[in-house]
């Protein structure tokens, strides 16, 4: 294994989290009860999805800027690894809303926003598959990306803040504010959940890049 | 003697718009989960929370180092 100091801290952080995100304090709320403790889990999976995303955007552009194949490895893997937390994040936000808004789908703007999000970047996958020339492939797939990133912004940051939501962080919702989580809990959630997260899924993009450089060279000796 | 009828007036009106924010205060304890916790059955979820982070992790590993041998051949 290529034991590096960020898989052991990957490691640290999780385990930890395991422990101190169950039984650590936190504030009593109304609604939302024990289940405030979703935040270390539901909210870092899409921290963790616009950091992969965001490098993603990074090798797309140098794909493009060098034309060197291994960015468009790095690209499509740091993609992939982004889209399984953005179906983690809406799966799981679909159970704590089933317990706290009533049911899991009411068509808040919050999770339209993330649907449309996540379909953009299922239709990037389907392009690729689509084009079997590689440095075709590779570029129209690197432009696209590009799009698609700057799809989240409307999607994700923008038009859910302008219409009326459960979702905290909109207008007259009885869920989650900024305020609502305390020193307690924001001392798990930044050193811990949201960089153990993340490390997480570079870890895996890591092996699956590996995975795909391994089958080029194959491919290469045939 | 005016002027001070004036700031009690105008003390109450004041006092008067607090009162939405005192009935929303909640009248009972918000309910968490304290009694899981007393009689420590809360490790329980955290024993088996962790040994799944724990197995997924050794699970990363076994394939990192599968992945190694394989760059090395």
């Amino acid at each position: 294994m290529r034991l590096s100091w960020w898989k052991i801290l990957c490691m640290v952080q999780l385990l930890t989290l395991a422990v101190v995100g169950i039984v650590g304090g936190v504030p009593a709320k109304p609604i939302i009860n024990e289940s405030i403790r979703n935040l270390y889990f539901h909210v870092s999976m899409w921290f963790a999805m616009m950091i992969l995303f965001t490098v993603a955007l990074v090798n797309a552009v140098k794909y493009l800027r060098t034309g060197k194949l291994k960015y468009d490895i790095y690209a499509v893997e740091y993609t992939n690894a982004g889209i399984v937390f953005c179906i983690l994040g809406l799966v799981t936000g679909m159970i704590w809303a089933n317990y706290t808004w009533g049911k899991p789908w009411s068509n808040d703007p919050k999770q339209t926003g993330a649907a449309i999000a996540l379909l953009i970047y299922l239709a990037y996958l389907v392009l690729r598959g689509s084009l079997t020339d590689i440095d075709k492939r590779a570029r129209v797939s690197a432009v696209y990306g590009i799009f698609a990133f700057f799809m989240l912004i409307p999607t994700l940051w923008v038009i859910p803040r302008l219409l009326e939501s459960l979702h905290p962080g909109g207008m007259g919702n009885p869920a989650f504010n900024t305020k609502d989580a305390d020193v307690r809990m924001r001392v798990v959630f930044w050193p811990l959940a949201v960089p153990g997260w993340t490390l997480l899924g570079v870890w895996i993009t890591t092996l699956r890049i590996r995975i795909r450089i391994l089958e080029e060279k194959k491919l290469q000796h045939a | 003697m005016l002027k001070s009828c004036f700031v009690t007036f105008l003390c109450a009106a004041l006092l008067l718009f607090c009162l939405p924010v005192f009935a929303q205060m909640p009248n009972e304890p918000v309910q968490m989960a304290d009694g899981l916790r007393a009689n420590g059955k809360i490790w329980v979820v955290v024993a088996v929370v962790f040994t799944i982070i724990a197995g997924l992790f050794i699970y990363l590993i076994n394939l990192d180092r599968k992945l190694t041998a394989l760059e090395k051949k």
